[in-house]
Formats: C-alpha cells, structure tokens, sequence
C-alpha cells in the first residue's frame, strides 16, 4: 500500500471523494507524454540544425533541454501521485525497478524502465561536462528507446486509455514522435542503408504492434483484469473506500 | 588577467551556436566554423562568452584565462 | 669484452673531431650501416657515465644552450628549452625520437636511419639521460623495412656497451604526413589514432603514458651526439651566429646527383648545386622546407644562401631541410594541383576549414589548370589560404596555405596561361613531384 505518511493523507484526502491523486497522476502523465513528445522532436530539430532568424539555434537547443527538465518535473509528479494515491498499490520501488510491482507489474514496469531510461539522458546530460562526448552520444540514443516504452506503459496502464482525449493525445503524439524519427532517419548514415533500414523497420514493427495490439488490449474487455490489477481492487473498490462515489469513479477499473 | 576565447578544431562540428551568442568576437566561415577574434574580452562581454561556451555542444568554444603565449 | 676495453682506452685518449664538413656524413658507408665498432672509431665514445650523474645531465643541456642547437623537424624549436622543460614538468619523462619523416620530399631521417643508426641512437640515449629518462621509444615508419631492420640491429649491437644505457625500444609507427606530427605520434603511442591533438597538454607536459614527452626529430638527436662529444664551441664553428651548425638537405629534381647533403647554414645555394654536380636541365623554381613550404622562382636562386634569415624576405625557409628543383619542362600549375589535392587528402579530417579548405584549394587549382577557373581565381586562393591558416589543430592547413600563395605568385604566368587556354603540353608528363600512394587517412579511421 501506499508509504505510511501519505495513507494517512490519502485516506483522508479519498474520504473526500475520488483521490486527487488519482486524476494528479493521470494528468501529469498525460502531460508528461506530451512534454517528452515535445522534448524529442526538439532534438531532432536541434541536431538537423534547423534554424530561422526568429529562432536561432541556441533557442532551439535551450528549448529542447529545458522542455526535457519540464517533462521530467512532471514526471516527478506523476510517479509521486501515482505512489502517494492510496487505490493502488505502487510504491517508489516500483518507479524505478522494473517488473516487482503488484499493480498491473508488466505495464506499470515499462513506465518504470522508460524512467529508468530518461534519467540515464539527464543524467549524463547534466554530467556531460565530465565525461566524453561519445559517451553522452552513446546515452543520449536512449531517448529513442525510452518514448515508445512509456507510450505502451500509459496505453497499458493508464485508466483513460479508452477516453476519447487521452487516446487522442496518445495518437497525436506518436504521430509526432514517427515524424520526428523518419526526419532522423532521413537524415543520419548516409552511407550506411543497413542501419537506416533497421530503424525503420524497428519503428514500422513498432507502430504496426501497436495498432493491432490497442483493440484487443487496453481498448477490449476487461483490460485491468488483464493487465495485472489486483484482484482486490477489480469490481468495487476494497478496504475502507467503498464510498459510491468512488466506487462509480472507480468503475472504470472494472470495464477496461 | 584578461580572457579570451578560444577554440578546440577538432571538437568543433559547426553548430554555430557561439556564433549567435558571441557575435562580437565569433563570425562563422563559408562553411559554418567559427571564425575567432583572440583579442582580450572586455568585461561585459565575459557573461557572454561563457553562456557562448557553455551552449556548444561539443564543448568546442573555452573561455580561457590568458596565457603567456610564445 | 674486446670493445669495453677499446672504449676504456678512447675514453683516456683524445678524439679531434673534424673541422669542417662533413660532420653527421663522416665516414657515412656506401652500403650498409655504419657498425658500432666503425661509429666508436670514427666519433670516439659517447661522454655517458656508468649511472645517471645530475651535473652531467645538466651539463649537457647547457651545451646545447651554448651551441644553440634547434630541431630539425621543420619547427625549429629551440633543443635545450624543450628539454629543459620536459625534465622540469611533473612525471618520469621518456624521450620518443621522430624518424617516421612524412614528407615526401625529405630523405635525410631515412639515410640516417639506415646508414647512421648510432648517432640517432646516442643522441637519444644522451637526450633520456639528461631529462632523467630511462627510456627512448624509437618511431620508425612502418613501411620502412631497411630503416626498420637497420635500427633494430643496430639496437642489438649496442647491447655489448658497457654501462646501464637508457633502453631504446623500436616502435613501427603508421604512414602518413601528418601521423608524424607531434601529437600524433603520441596519440598512436597511447593506443589512439595517429592524428594530432588539440593541445594543452602539449607532449612535453603529458605524452606518451601521461608522461612528460621530449619529441625530436631524428637528425636532432644525432647533433646532440657529436654536441655531447665535441662541445658548443666545436659546433658553432660552422654556419652561423643565429643559425649555428650544420645541417641535412635533401636536394633533388634536375641534377647530376639528387640526394641527401650537409651543409653549414649560410652555404649559398650555388654551392650546393656544384656539390651535387651541377643542374641537369633548366631550373624554373625551387621548392624549400617541404610540400608545406614556399616555391622561389628561379630568379632569385642565384643569390639564396641556405639559411632562415636568408630566405625569411622570400617568405620561405628551410623547414625539414628540404630544396626540391622544378625542371623548366615539367607544368608547375599541374604539379601545383597535384601537391595541393594530395595535401588536402592527407589531412586528419578532423578539422573543418582544413577539410574544406584544403579541398577548395585543390578544386581551384585543378579548375585553373583545365581551363575552367572560378571567378577571380586567385582571390579566391589567397581568401581560401587565409581561411584555412592558424584554424587548425596542427600546422598542415598553414603549410599547404604558403605553397599555393607562394605557387601562385612564383608561376603567376604559367597560371595565367592555363586559366586562359587550360592544359599545356607538359601536363600530361610524369610528374617531378614524388607523391606516396597510401591509404587516405580519413577512411582507414
């Protein structure tokens, strides 16, 4: 369950009603997708070198750098809310290390990995200084590796996936995201088909996955059952906050 | 002591980024590499330099302390 | 052992040295390397103590001070202020000696590798115990078998010194022109690419190992050699007060016997030619210091003497002691542009303006030569020399920068010819040049 300080605050804070927590954590996933969307396809405008008198170069570099630092500001909110969020139950352990969670472990691991992943970037980022650039180069790829995996961890583990606003966002971001990788692809070795060739068929397989797995995962039947949500919170909600409001909030559990 | 910047060739990829920031002293060639002027930077233009320095992105641009130079 | 007891004996005795030249080239054998026994006989012993003696160190350097003695490399730099330096910066120095000799057009290091290999390695062990290394890593172009084979013999040979010498390892270093620079021989020593580095740390705070590095070029560390032996005062005997000494040219192009000669700096030019026996055909120009260096049109060669300070108002000077002679019936415009493309490939390609500069250099000398000059060609040759200078990490761009200006301005009509009515007749003979076919140092990294 939740740590000790925040179940006293979350119980009291769902006695009110549906956890703001709860919708805290939702909505700052949402816009931390949106915001690492964002800080992504910077990156791809940053190393083509795109550039206008308006914005120069130095703004689109310092704008895909402080975006990423702003995503992650959110993130921070989102895992934060997600732990201290009485209804399920995630602790910080489960933010970092992949798979050893209770809640849906598969679906929650890969936000944990795609964390793990991000962190990797900024932390070498802020480091950069101390240690070569090849090392950071090397890193800093990950980026390419950590946005899908958090994709999939807010389509299999969110509670809005069949909401009309988060599917919309999920779909306007990975066409973001597909845009800015093929310009990538467009762009690097040259005069190394094989590689290009790979990526492209990485994102394509990633994409084609993705399309037919949504109708029968998250947007099917009783997907948190299916996902890994304890059986305890399936149905009515379970210990102490059976209020029907909640439980209605709550409903949603039951039908994904 | 004055500063004065400096710049590292070979880690140079010509992002051109000094160049918005240092206008003064950092023009870009017909290639995009920068062009430096080494004089000693006056004192309102050593903030600038250093935000020039630290926004390459590959850490091409110092801002050195002078050196007895041969 | 027969040599110690020989050695002992010199060592009381008294070695005159030779007044006058030659002094590296006495004795140099026809074929065949001189043997440790011919060098002792020939140049007595070196003044090497049983044990490294810090006064004796320091003495050392002080003669070279004395004697004034620069690199040899092309730089020029001053011998007792490197050393000074590298034996007062923090670590155990080691000493790498620069025998790769990348230039095309110099073959004095390689003569002295192959003919004289124990003057190069006295001069390094005497350098390594000044400095208070006990080690000297000998660099020798990988595809210089005879060179290679010679030193490691010679290596062997000396074995039967007697007394603890500083150890002398022979190391195969990879072709190219600019892989025998500096840095780059201590890149490739660390395990890195042979290409030069961005400095500081310049070498001679931390090289080869992270240790202070004392680089020479070989026939430096030969000076050093008789210098140790004969003293200051001996060496100033030749050449002159700014430039004391003698020195290795590499003369060739037209004559009756091209080849590697000793000079006393100050020589006329002429002299040389009369040693070399004289011109074969008509000279249009002469090319100094190297494929980076400055062409002087044929006439003013008459009145050249060899030395710095006489060719300084041509703008040329005697780098790594090269003079090469342009036949009159060979096309310096098409030699032009083949210098300056090889020139350009031969770049590290690590730097920008040196890549494309170089490139645009070669293009519009090669563009000239068909008869298809850009506008305002030699504008844009002098625009192009002046972009590409002091915007490199080493001096490769700068070189090749003062051979097109100076081709240029020494074959002014020749260009204007070509850029009129493209290729001439003597484009198309064999080149006078020499050009190293090797792999272009961009794609073998």
């Amino acid at each position: 369950m939740a740590i000790r300080g925040g179940a006293l605050l979350s119980t009291v804070l769902a006695s009110a009603g549906p956890s703001a927590y709860w919708y805290l954590t939702r909505s700052s996933g949402a816009v931390a997708l949106i915001l690492l969307t964002l800080a992504l396809v910077l990156g791809v405008v940053d190393v083509r070198r795109w550039s206008t008198s308006a914005w120069p170069r130095f703004v689109v570099d310092s704008l895909h750098r402080n975006v990423s630092l702003l995503a992650l500001a959110f993130l921070a909110l989102h895992i934060l809310t997600a732990v201290l969020d009485s209804f399920a139950p995630i602790s910080l352990v489960d933010a970092v290390i992949p798979f050893t969670g209770s809640y849906r472990p598969f679906w929650l691991g890969l936000g944990a990995l795609s964390f793990d992943l991000m962190l990797a970037v900024i932390l070498t980022s802020l480091l950069r200084r101390r240690m070569g650039h090849s090392i950071w180069r090397a890193v800093h790829w990950l980026s390419y590796a950590s946005w899908p995996i958090a994709l999939l961890h807010g389509f299999g583990t969110g509670s809005d996936t069949k909401s009309t606003w988060m599917l919309s966002i999920g779909v306007a971001c990975l066409a973001a995201f597909l845009a800015a990788v093929l310009v990538r692809i467009a762009a690097g070795w040259p005069d190394q088909l094989a590689r290009r060739g790979a990526a492209l068929g990485g994102a394509a397989i990633f994409t084609l996955g993705l399309i037919l797995w949504l109708p029968s995962g998250p947007l099917g039947k009783e997907w948190a059952r299916r996902s890994g949500t304890p059986s305890s919170l399936l149905g009515h909600s379970s210990s102490g906050q059976s209020s029907s409001r909640q439980s209605s909030a709550r409903s949603g559990e039951t039908s994904r | 002591m004055a500063e004065r910047v400096r710049l590292n060739p070979i880690a140079c990829e010509a992002h051109g980024m000094c160049a918005e920031l240092l206008p003064e002293r950092i023009t870009l060639d017909e290639w995009g590499y920068p062009i430096l002027d080494e004089r000693p930077l006056p004192p309102d233009l050593v903030s600038h330099a250093k935000r020039a320095a630290q926004a390459c992105p590959t850490f091409a641009l110092l801002v050195e302390r002078d050196r007895s130079r041969s | 052992m027969s040599t110690g007891t020989r050695t002992a004996e010199l060592l009381l005795g008294e070695h005159t040295p030779s007044s006058g030249l030659p002094r590296l080239l006495q004795g140099v054998p026809a074929h065949g390397a001189m043997s440790l026994r011919t060098h002792l006989d020939t140049h007595g012993p070196p003044p090497l103590g049983q044990r490294r003696n810090r006064s004796e160190a320091g003495a050392l350097i002080e003669r070279i001070e004395q004697a004034g003695l620069d690199g040899r490399g092309g730089a020029g730099f001053p011998m007792a202020r490197k050393m000074r330096t590298v034996a007062g910066s923090k670590g155990k120095p080691i000493v790498l000696v620069n025998a790769t000799e990348g230039e095309p057009a110099s073959l004095k290091d390689r003569t002295l590798l192959e003919t004289l290999p124990h003057l190069v390695l006295d001069g390094a062990a005497l350098a390594a115990r000044a400095i208070g290394a006990s080690e000297a890593i000998l660099c020798v172009c990988e595809s210089a078998s005879v060179g290679l084979e010679r030193a490691e013999r010679a290596i062997a040979e000396r074995e039967q010194l007697p007394g603890r010498w500083p150890r002398i390892v022979l190391s195969p270093a990879p072709a190219g022109y600019v892989a025998g620079h500096e840095s780059a021989l201590v890149s490739h020593l660390n395990g890195g690419p042979p290409k030069p580095t961005f400095s500081p740390p310049m070498p001679s705070e931390r090289g080869v190992r992270r240790r202070p590095t004392l680089v020479n070029n070989a026939e430096t560390l030969a000076h050093v050699a008789l210098i140790a032996r004969y003293g200051p005062r001996w060496f100033r005997e030749l050449g002159l007060s700014e430039q004391p000494g003698s020195t290795l040219i590499t003369l060739t192009g037209p004559l009756a016997c091209p080849g590697v000669y000793e000079v006393e700096y100050g020589a006329s030019l002429s002299s040389l030619l009369d040693a070399a026996g004289g011109t074969t055909s008509r000279v249009r120009a002469a090319l100094f210091g190297g494929y980076g260096g400055t062409w002087v049109g044929a006439g003013a060669l008459p009145e050249l003497a060899l030395s710095n300070a006489h060719l300084a108002p041509y703008g040329a000077a005697l780098g790594a002691g090269v003079v090469l002679l342009l036949s009159a019936d060979a096309c310096p415009v098409a030699e032009t542009a083949r210098v300056t493309r090889w020139l350009a490939r031969q770049g590290a390609g690590q730097c920008g303006p040196c890549v494309h500069g170089l490139d645009a250099l070669a293009e519009t000398f090669e563009r000239v030569g068909a008869g298809a000059p850009p506008q305002h060609a030699a504008e844009r040759v002098e625009q192009l020399a002046n972009l590409v200078s002091r915007r490199g990490a080493c001096a490769h761009p700068d070189g090749t920068a003062r051979f097109a200006m100076s081709a240029l301005d020494a074959f002014a009509e020749e260009f204007a010819d070509h850029a009129r009515h493209g290729a001439c007749e003597a484009c198309a003979r064999p080149s006078q040049m020499p050009l190293p076919i090797r792999a272009r140092l961009t794609e073998a990294a």
